[in-house]
């Protein structure tokens, strides 16, 4: 009955879904009122709706109601709750489910917070987000309805995947359907603007929340989805430049560049045509990510199960959103007024060198990751894209851009001084330096990129606070005027500086990877495997059951200098249900490094085979990545930006020039 | 010039649908890797014979068609696809060979003891080096060799019996006219 | 100009972390086994979905790297034992695609979009400051000017 009242719910969301595409659109061009607010009700109602379908599917789970084919195929009663939780959309058709109802809330926060949007920007906006909403509703209750019964019910299910059991897992799709989901707001903003044909300063303040918002949650998902491989798949990778890993990062290169290019429109009113453009893009590669992932066009680890009636489904949406934007972008653009001038060097200059290089990589990673199935669509050979050619492509495009971050917030706007900018970075540039030749003394001379990278960290580190004490004016005024300029700095500028440290870390991070040491050996209880200064004792290894498996568990002793100093316990788990193992590994996490092992095949006769690995600023990655997330916070919570959001007080009028 | 400049998001896209477009609907299947050997000369090979007398070379099939079929004990499709290896060696009289793949003779004996023995020749190649030779990845695989000793085409997977009526059998008849 | 680019692509040539081998597949001599590690990291498993051969747990890479191992000690360069495993499955097998004419968008592609964009955009911005900038003086108008300085000087 439930079920029943989650599919009629979802059938009544698309129904509304498709009032919302065209009323308030016509409200808009006919100046009708009435229609424009028709957009508001049917989003709320909407959500409202979707919301109570998730509700429903989520209690099949929960209650293991095996009556409905979705959780027969994907859950199991002896599964811990969370996993039945997260097992809702931890398939096509639930991830989907989550998908329209995080879209629904975007739409519903759009009409519920922006009142203080132009009436018919914000119908316009809505009846674009319904578009989307019906699109994928349509497809979910014609393709891939998860509310299809099964009779006679089974008396239990199929079990999940024992590798998707995780906690990390399960916050990895929503945060990363609330970043793909959220930049459809920035498109739906980019389509309003390109149908009245008007961008403006307003326009960006307005899109900014928004575009940041969905950027921040883009971050945390990609972070925890690279984490949770690192600490799942047994040695320590984090990123294999997977088609599907690569779906989620080009739109959040994308996303990047769209939020710096936002800025440029609304403090100068220029770079416009540009960054309309990066928002239908940033949405399109969601989109275009979607596809790849459901449609079995692409292999990968992460794919669900193949359909093409479903890839057929969603190539048509894409068609129609991507081509329908981007028709409009090519008829309307044109047309859009490019405002104030600026010289190639300058605030201005140092976004657009940005912009292209950010857009430069999107592309390469794109490219890269479709290549081989170009080419077998035109009869070529079947060739693999792998890290080598990333490696060899993404990673030179992305080194100017870590150099110029720390020079760019430097530049005035209009027309900067480098010389100046580049001097006041004098103290940045010696630690980069000593950075880079104490590594290169301390490593014996190699390997010679990471220590490169290691040392951007440090530049854009020093930089970040170089640049912070440039604006409060340190050690150049007395200390309470310092003070009072620390506290008047905008938010969003601290949103900057945090968001960069961030990046700094990152970069540190995935610099340091390069000096990691790795040991395998077999062993038996009593030996020892000496690993960077640790002496690891296996102790024992026992057999241990679990909820809904048998675990081989290795008890290691870690030692430093004698003591003991920590106890890891990896594991090979044998899932009963579903007859596969999986490893589950120990890893001690520390600031400075991991102390990472995992277990592998082995008995008590001919031993066990342990891996263990010493990974030195390895958690720095994921920090990084936090504290990029972090920024984009602080950012967000500047009252300014507020105005496309909440508001409080009267709108705030354009940024004073100090900025 | 410039209003060209703004199309080319739009122009790009429609490259990219029409190879999206193509890719699904050729119904190419992602993980089906085709043979790197095909039109090339079969790998040698010369593996002990699974009867325990003597060996099984590749040389002594030249100048005949040959059908080779790799499958293993261990192997649940090979089970599935055995009744159409034993039709095509029983009536179609198609020279059929096998060879075990990475299993035990006495476990490769008994697969074969009780579901019946369609090959005139089988080669043991225990540690997968024949195998890895014709660039196979997974069993059941089954190559067609011509006179010449070229592999003409390869099978991946168990056979079915559309794939036998429509392509194996007509291609062994091609290859089969002097 | 071809040795710097050599030595740059060198440069760039990540130190990678190493990967999953299970111990009784090493070689005895580490300067072949580092050989074996570099290379393993190169070709895919064909059975896996993106994975290295290094990398991967199934049968066949384990096979593989044996076979790559065993070549190795035979005294293969780099070049010839991968040269023998492409033989075998094709240029699928590299994780690296080969550079050819099919292949010169994947590999070039980047830089020229780049050059093409960074171009693109110079001259966007160049025309339009052109465009946008204040009607240049006339010669009436630059007289006129010239007077009223003077007047405003004098």
């Amino acid at each position: 009955m439930i079920i029943e009242l989650g599919h009629f719910a979802l059938a009544l969301a698309l129904c509304l879904a498709l009032v919302q595409s065209v009323v308030p659109l016509a409200g808009a061009a006919r100046r009708n009122l009435g229609w424009m607010q028709v957009g508001q009700t049917t989003a709320v109602a909407q959500f409202a709706l979707v919301a109570l379908s998730f509700a429903a599917l989520t209690h099949a789970y929960v209650t293991s109601d095996f009556s409905v084919v979705n959780v027969v195929q994907n859950s199991h009663s002896a599964k811990p709750m969370l996993y039945k939780v997260s097992g809702v959309w931890g398939n096509h058709e639930g991830s989907m489910v989550l998908w329209v109802l995080i879209l629904a809330l975007c739409g519903a926060a759009v009409a519920t917070f922006g009142s203080n949007l132009p009436r018919e920007l914000r119908a316009r906006v809505l009846a674009v987000q319904g578009m989307v909403a019906a699109g994928f509703l349509a497809f979910i209750l014609l393709t891939s309805n998860p509310f299809l019964r099964v009779f006679p019910a089974p008396a239990d299910g199929d079990g999940l995947n024992p590798v998707l059991q995780d906690p990390g897992l399960a916050f990895h799709p929503p945060f990363l359907y609330l970043g793909y989901v959220g930049s459809s707001v920035a498109f739906a903003f980019a389509v309003a603007a390109l149908i009245e044909g008007r961008v403006d300063a307003a326009w960006a303040r307005w899109v900014r929340p928004w575009a940041l918002l969905s950027w921040c949650a883009l971050t945390v998902g990609v972070a925890l989805g690279s984490w949770w491989a690192y600490y799942t798949l047994g040695w320590g990778g984090w990123w294999f430049w997977d088609p599907v890993e690569n779906a989620s990062l080009l739109p959040w290169l994308s996303g990047t560049a769209l939020i710096h290019s936002a800025i440029v429109v609304e403090r100068r009113d220029t770079l416009k045509s540009w960054t309309i453009l990066l928002a239908l893009i940033t949405f399109s590669l969601a989109l275009i990510g979607t596809f790849l992932v459901r449609s079995g066009v692409l292999s990968s680890v992460h794919s669900f199960a193949v359909d093409p009636e479903r890839g057929i489904f969603i190539l048509a949406l894409l068609l129609v959103a991507i081509g329908g934007s981007l028709t409009l972008y090519a008829v309307r653009a044109p047309a859009l007024q490019g405002g104030g001038l600026f010289a190639p060097i300058s605030r201005e200059g140092a976004l657009v060198f940005n912009n292209l290089m950010l857009a430069t990589a999107t592309v390469t990673v794109l490219l890269g990751t479709l290549y081989p199935l170009f080419l077998d669509a035109v009869g070529g050979a079947k060739i693999s894209v792998g890290p080598p050619f990333f490696n060899r492509t993404f990673v030179p495009l992305m080194l100017p851009v870590l150099v110029a971050m720390a020079v760019g917030p430097l530049l005035a706007w209009k027309r900067g001084d480098l010389l100046a900018a580049v001097q006041r970075l004098w103290v940045a540039f010696a630690v980069a330096a000593a950075v880079a030749l104490g590594g290169l003394y301390i490593a014996g001379g190699g390997p010679v990129l990471a220590i490169l990278g290691l040392s951007l960290a440090a530049w854009i580190a020093v930089g970040v606070l170089m640049e912070w004490a440039e604006r409060v004016r340190l050690f150049r005024l007395p200390p309470r005027e310092t003070w009072r300029r620390a506290v008047g700095l905008p938010r969003s500028a601290y949103g900057m500086s945090v968001a960069h440290f961030g990046v700094a870390v990152m970069v540190a991070g995935i610099a340091a990877s390069a000096f990691e040491q790795e040991r395998i050996e077999t062993m038996r209880p009593g030996d020892v495997l000496p690993l960077a200064g640790y002496d690891l004792v296996l102790r024992d290894v026992q057999r241990i059951p679990g909820p809904n498996y048998i675990a081989d568990t290795a008890i290691v002793e870690v030692r430093r200098g004698g003591a003991v100093v920590a106890e890891m316990r990896p594991q090979r788990r044998l899932f009963t249900v579903q007859r596969t193992t999986t490893a589950v590994t120990a890893i001690r996490s520390g600031l400075g490094a991991d102390l990472y092992l995992a277990l592998g095949e082995g008995d008590a006769q001919s031993g066990w085979t342990l891996r263990a690995y010493h990974k030195p600023l390895v958690s720095w990655i994921w920090l990084g990545a936090l504290v990029m997330a972090l920024g984009g916070v602080v950012s967000l919570s500047d009252r300014r930006w507020q105005v496309g959001v909440a508001s409080r007080t009267r709108p705030a009028a354009l940024p004073a020039a100090a900025e | 010039m410039r209003r060209l400049a703004y199309a080319l998001p739009l122009l790009l896209f429609a490259a990219l649908a029409g190879y999206f477009a193509v890719a699904l609907l050729s119904g190419r299947n992602p993980h089906e890797l085709p043979s790197a050997l095909l039109d090339k000369p079969a790998p040698a090979f010369d593996l002990p014979s699974l009867s325990g007398d003597g060996r099984m070379s590749g040389s002594a099939l030249a100048g005949q068609v040959v059908v080779v079929n790799f499958f293993a004990s261990w192997c649940a499709p090979c089970r599935v696809e055995h009744p159409l290896l034993l039709r095509l060696a029983r009536q179609e009289k198609v020279h059929l060979v096998g060879i075990a793949y990475k299993d035990r003779p006495a476990d490769s004996r008994r697969f074969l003891a009780e579901l019946g023995d369609p090959y005139s020749a089988i080669g043991i190649d225990r540690d997968g080096r024949t195998g890895i030779d014709f660039g196979l990845y997974g069993v059941p695989e089954t190559y067609v060799i011509d006179r010449a000793g070229h592999i003409r085409k390869r099978f991946v997977g168990p056979l079915s019996a559309a794939a036998v009526d429509r392509e194996l059998l007509p291609l062994l008849r091609a290859l089969a006219r002097p | 100009m071809k040795r710097l680019l050599l030595l740059l692509l060198l440069l760039l040539l990540p130190a990678g972390p190493a990967f999953t081998v299970t111990p009784d597949e090493r070689l005895a001599d580490p300067a072949l086994e580092a050989r074996a590690r570099a290379i393993s990291r190169e070709l895919r498993c064909v059975v896996c979905q993106n994975e290295s051969v290094d990398e991967s747990n199934a049968a066949l890479a384990r096979d593989v790297r044996l076979l790559l191992r065993e070549r190795l000690v035979a005294g293969d360069s780099d070049a010839a034992a991968i040269g023998f495993l492409v033989a075998r499955y094709g240029d699928f097998v590299l994780l690296r695609p080969p550079l050819r004419p099919e292949t010169w968008v994947l590999w070039y592609g980047p830089f020229v979009l780049l050059v093409l964009a960074a171009g693109g955009t110079w001259v966007a911005l160049r025309r339009r400051a052109q465009a946008d900038g204040p009607p240049p003086l006339s010669a009436e108008e630059r007289a006129r000017i010239d007077r009223i300085l003077r007047e405003d000087e004098g």
